[in-house]
């Protein structure tokens, strides 16, 4: 099968049903995407497929097949991070870092589809990227420093 | 040639946390993301009853066992037991020994693939001869530990005190770090340019590199070099990865040792969820004794705390649960005996507070209590009671310096937006306050048993190497050690850098835990750095310096009484909480919440705010909707479907207010703040839910049931 | 051990004839459901190959039929939310469908998977209820109402398919859900109410989502009162590990009073 990761064309030969999160930690060395739960509750594993927000932990790989596949590692402009990364660190919005991965593709969707957000449209956004750490409030505070 | 300019000093900025980068673009790895070329997976197979003697084990011989390796008690070449205080917790359930919990620990797997692994699961049987298990605290006889303190003398029947009466009780929690327990265990050592030495490596996800160090000798008869135990990047701890890893780490290493190669024993949710240890419930009463102008006369307290059928760490969260019974208060006459108990359920152990969110939940309730019956203002009576600059608290510690209870009153109460009732029907709204204290360090003599030690070295190369087994698990220890050894040294922070926290590399400084790492171990990093930058005066690098912790000789403890200095100081807090409570469905929605927090010095404000932040959140789900339902043993909240924190949408807006008021013996005077944002929210949530409903529930957590049925019954 | 294979069916006709002839196969939607029990292996009968139908033209999209709007079985929550057509003439549908999960399983879930899983506990299905809405499959309509025959249970045949569901235009229905949390959170009820004509649809306090009759018939005679004491016995809720029957007894009630209030 084939899909684009971050870019990059992937072609591997995987059992269709493997959970995309197995595929992207296990074949392709992509570590960033995390496991909290196995059950869609955490959000730690999302990514995006064709620019939606998915727990990767509840995708069949089958169902990738000439899709666009986003993680963390792609955010990053060949090593420049995007304004969105550098608020996360200025604000302090990451502290253990588990979740940021995922939370930051939420909220990056976000950001792509509205640049005018309110703190509740921010909460309801990332509503399904749990944080044990941080009492969401940098976060929120790092998401609305991007906003206009 | 010009001189340098002065390096901009960086000890109360909030500058970049140093493993930011690799945070927020998926560099960072953690356990699982580690790949070791050739490793096995790990499993655990674990009893299903609560109570009970292992009769047999038998492996099904329609399956190949060639294609695993199993490990059992015999395996153990050390001693059976997970070093901690007390040796009753065993590695591994051995045939014909006895279980005392549900998911108790008894066979170890490793095989190729997760595939083989599950098939190899599925054809063991164990058989048990149960026996009567014990659930219900009332019902407990065991106990592990007692802890009495008395002040004064608590007297009966005086005239014109009037004696309030209250029974409080706290729940199970689960610390809820996204990232499950896990380790990797390889069967050697690393010991450079490609040669392997005798013994065993584990990689994993903890907060103390030492107890792992420790335990790991004890099982596996290793010497102090033959064990390296490497903290990988931790996403998250709370207290939930101070003791557990020591078993995740042993079980790893026994299955490495046997299979030759290295092991990767990882949890999975439901397995973390269901097995490993939770906050100590308990059952709180208090009576207090009061004049009927307000004056405290007694206070007389019983705590009975739920350890589970292991003692791990009870005894010391007891201890804390004890000392703070009293809440941050004055009273001429205290009594407080506390014990903790065992029961047939999976063993409690280390959450962030640890103890003392327990206890205070009750002390500060019973303000409220107060309050009300004598018909005045809970906030007048804090100020009333409140301990003060050289008042002496329940120990009988007097309070020489940074005692911000006060200050943290009155800024609480001036940040706290206006409060307005609600105009929706169905919708009451509600605001309740709480002032609470936390002993930063550990507990009396702790600190001087540990003799936490750091290390420091000036490098040939200009730059500056702290050596530390204090880890990072989110609460910045990386980048304020950093600080502050750059601001001592004189030296821009991108000079100094941390070691791994890796045994074979860096001393003992202690545990990652009771609020010490920034005080305590933060201090000798600052002591240190004084001393190399003096001697950088007249040598050259290389210069490696080593700081131990020395008790001061100002603080006596008297570990027999309990009496003296509990703690090398306190940090405070009051928090005021808003609710809505819905009467349709009674739920309860924290809808705002502000923390005044005297940290004595805040050495990074983002981060220190971040602690109070996150540590807040996790109480306000500890008052409402983290509830742990058992059912014969088993938590049957054992998923994250039924296992809830609350998510963003849920969280209330959280303001906190740093307050600044130095500690003599803090770095730059800072006093540790980790575990305080814990203690407050619980009962200033309980005391809103009062004012907006009229209602007292005097537990937590505050469920929407327990809501409904106490409204409806008014 | 086997691994489950994994099919990718070229249109919606070749969907339907490998699902009728071939053994062991499983559909798969947005997998929100299925995926989580597939690699628990909870799944009885274990599956042999998993039939991906997420991908089908033909099971997406949200249209107007007449003097109703269907829904592809397999269009996603967000795209049924974000549908101008839902958000003026089926508003429950889309506040209902904003309360499951969060934006990844809004993105992943679909009406399809819901009402195959049949959970007594699925938040659109008594917004369905209220509408009287229409489960087309591959062969037939099917009145939501006859759809839920038991614990998990459809009047599906085995090997049926759900291609759209029908909902008529004109009818207002009111919506709540009470879960532990704001978000991410499996209902302690979840209810649906229309006034015109009455129908009370309730989930979590039965096997399957309930429509309360008793209730509805005094709804009917405009006995209001009447209608909120008589749901407390045309549910059936019990204990489990989110609630408790006393408290869902009670809420729906309260619950049921507070929608009736809204709805015309």
């Amino acid at each position: 099968m084939r899909f684009t990761l971050n870019g990059r064309t992937v072609s591997l030969d995987v059992v269709g049903t493997r959970r995309l999160l197995d595929v992207l930690r296990e074949d392709l060395g992509a570590t960033g995407t995390k496991e909290g739960c196995g059950e869609g509750e955490c959000g730690a594993c999302s990514v995006l497929i064709d620019g939606e927000v998915v727990d990767s932990c509840l995708i069949a790989v089958g169902q990738v097949e000439g899709r666009e596949v986003t993680t963390v590692e792609g955010l990053a402009d060949g090593g420049r991070l995007t304004a969105l990364q550098q608020a996360f660190i200025e604000h302090g919005a990451a502290q253990c870092g588990i979740c940021t991965p995922g939370m930051l593709l939420a909220a990056h969707v976000l950001l792509r589809n509205s640049k005018r957000l309110s703190a509740d449209a921010v909460r309801e956004g990332l509503a399904g990227n749990l944080c044990r750490c941080t009492g969401y409030t940098k976060i929120i505070d790092a998401v609305l420093s991007c906003t206009k | 040639m010009c001189p340098s300019p002065a390096p901009i000093t960086t000890v109360g900025r909030s500058v970049p946390r140093r493993e930011g980068a690799d945070k927020v673009t998926g560099r960072a790895r953690y356990t699982d993301d580690i790949a070791v070329p050739g490793a096995w997976y790990g499993r655990t197979i674990r009893s299903t009853i609560a109570h009970g003697v292992i009769r047999a084990i038998t492996l099904n011989p329609a399956f190949d066992w060639k294609r695993v390796v199993v490990v059992t008690a015999d395996d153990i070449p050390g001693d059976n037991v997970v070093q901690l205080i007390r040796d009753d917790q065993p590695v591994l359930a051995p045939k014909g020994g006895e279980i005392r919990h549900k998911e108790e620990p008894i066979l170890l797997l490793a095989a190729p693939d997760r595939a083989t692994l599950e098939d190899a699961a599925s054809h063991i049987r164990i058989e048990y001869e149960a026996a009567d298990p014990i659930y219900a605290i009332e019902e407990a006889t065991e106990v592990f530990s007692t802890v009495e303190i008395g002040k004064g003398e608590v007297v009966e029947g005086l005239e014109g005190v009037e004696v309030v009466d209250r029974t409080f009780r706290v729940g199970l929690q689960e610390q809820l770090y996204i990232e499950p327990q896990g380790a990797i265990a390889i069967p050697y050592r690393d010991l450079g340019s490609g040669a392997r030495g005798s013994g065993v490596t584990v990689i994993g996800s903890l907060q103390c590199p030492y107890y792992v160090h420790r335990a790991l000798k004890r099982a596996l008869n290793l010497s102090d070099d033959e064990a390296v135990v490497i903290q990988a990047e931790t996403g998250g701890g709370f207290g939930g990865k101070e003791e557990y890893p020591s078993i995740v780490a042993i079980h790893a290493a026994l299955l490495a040792r046997k299979a030759g190669r290295p092991v990767r024993l990882i949890y999975d949710r439901h397995e973390d969820l269901a097995a490993t240890t939770k906050r100590h419930p308990g059952v709180i009463r208090h009576r207090t004794g009061v004049k009927k102008d307000g004056t405290l006369v007694f206070q007389d307290i019983e705590i009975v705390l739920d350890g589970g059928a292991y003692c791990t760490l009870t005894p010391v969260v007891l201890s804390r649960a004890a000392i703070h019974a009293a809440g941050p208060y004055s009273c001429p006459n205290v009594r407080i005996r506390a014990r903790a108990v065992a029961t047939n359920t999976p063993p409690n152990g280390a959450f962030r507070g640890f103890g003392a969110p327990q206890s205070l939940f009750a002390a500060e309730l019973m303000v409220e209590h107060v309050a009300e019956r004598l018909g005045v203002s809970s906030v007048d009576l804090r100020r009333k009671w409140m301990l003060r600059l050289g008042d002496t608290t329940a120990t009988g510690q007097k309070l020489t310096e940074s005692v911000g209870s006060e200050l943290v009153l009155d800024a609480a109460l001036k940040a706290a937006p206006t409060f307005q009732r609600s105009n929706i029907p169905t919708v009451r709204r509600g605001r309740g306050l709480s002032l609470v204290f936390h002993g930063s360090g550990f507990t009396g003599s702790g600190e001087k048993k540990l003799q936490g030690t750091i290390a420091l070295e000036a490098l040939a190369d200009g730059t500056f190497r702290i050596l530390t087994a204090s880890t990072e698990i989110g609460q910045g220890t990386k980048t304020i050690f950093c600080q502050l050894a750059a601001d001592v040294l004189g030296v821009g922070l991108d000079r100094v850098v941390l070691a791994p926290q890796d045994t074979s590399l860096v001393p003992d400084s202690g545990p990652t835990v009771a609020s010490r790492t920034a005080m305590i171990v933060g201090r000798l990093v600052q002591e240190a750095a004084t001393e190399i930058k003096q001697r950088l005066q007249r040598e050259r690098p290389p210069i490696r310096v080593e700081k131990s912790y020395v008790q001061p000789d100002s603080i006596h403890w008297d570990e027999t009484t309990y009496r003296g200095d509990a703690y090398p100081v306190y940090a405070w807090a009051c928090t005021i909480a808003d609710v809505d409570v819905d009467l349709t469905t009674g739920e309860v929605r924290v809808t705002d919440l502000v923390t005044a927090v005297d940290c004595g010095k805040a050495l990074h404000p983002v981060m220190a705010e971040g602690q109070i932040e996150g540590g807040s959140l996790q109480a306000v789900g500890w008052a409402t909707i983290e509830e742990i339902k058992m059912k014969d043993g088993s938590y049957q909240n054992d998923r994250l479907a039924t296992y809830l924190i609350p998510t963003a949408l849920d969280a209330p807006r959280i303001r906190t207010i740093l307050v600044e008021n130095p500690y003599s013996r803090g770095p730059f005077g800072a006093k540790g703040i980790g575990e305080l944002p814990m203690d407050g929210p619980a009962p200033a949530i309980i005391a809103a839910i009062h004012d907006a409903t009229g209602v007292w529930l005097d537990e937590v957590p505050a469920t929407p049931e327990k809501v409904l049925a106490a409204c409806a019954s008014r | 051990m086997h691994e489950v294979k994994f099919i990718r069916p070229r249109s919606l006709a070749d969907a339907v004839e490998i699902y009728r002839r071939t053994p062991g196969c499983r559909p798969l939607a947005g997998g929100t459901d299925l995926m989580v029990m597939l690699h628990a292996r909870t799944l009885r009968p274990e599956p042999q190959v998993v039939l991906d139908l997420w991908s089908l033209a033909e099971l997406k999209g949200v249209r107007r039929v007449e003097d109703m709007i269907e829904i592809g079985a397999a269009e996603s929550y967000t795209g049924i939310i974000a549908s101008p057509d839902v958000r003026q003439h089926l508003p429950a549908l889309a506040a209902a469908a904003r309360t499951i999960g969060a934006a990844q399983i809004q993105n992943r879930g679909t009406l399809g998977g819901n009402l195959a899983n049949a959970s007594p506990a699925g938040d659109t299905l008594p917004v369905l209820l209220a509408y009287d809405a229409v489960v087309v499959t591959d062969r037939r309509a099917i009145p939501i109402d006859r759809f839920f025959t038991g614990y998990r249970n459809t009047a599906l045949q085995p090997d049926e398919l759900i291609t759209a569901v029908r909902l008529p235009l004109g009818r207002q229905v009111v919506f709540r859900k009470v879960g532990t949390r704001a978000a991410q959170a499996i209902s302690k009820i979840v209810m649906a109410v229309s006034r015109g004509p009455a129908r009370i649809a309730i989930g979590s306090v039965a096997e399957v989502p309930l429509r309360a009759r008793r209730a509805e018939a005094a709804l009917d005679r405009g006995d209001v009162e009447g209608a909120i004491a008589a749901v407390a016995d045309d549910i059936r809720p019990i204990d489990d590990v989110r609630s408790t029957a006393a408290y869902r007894r009670m809420v729906t009630q309260n619950v049921l009073r507070e929608l009736l209030l809204s709805v015309r």
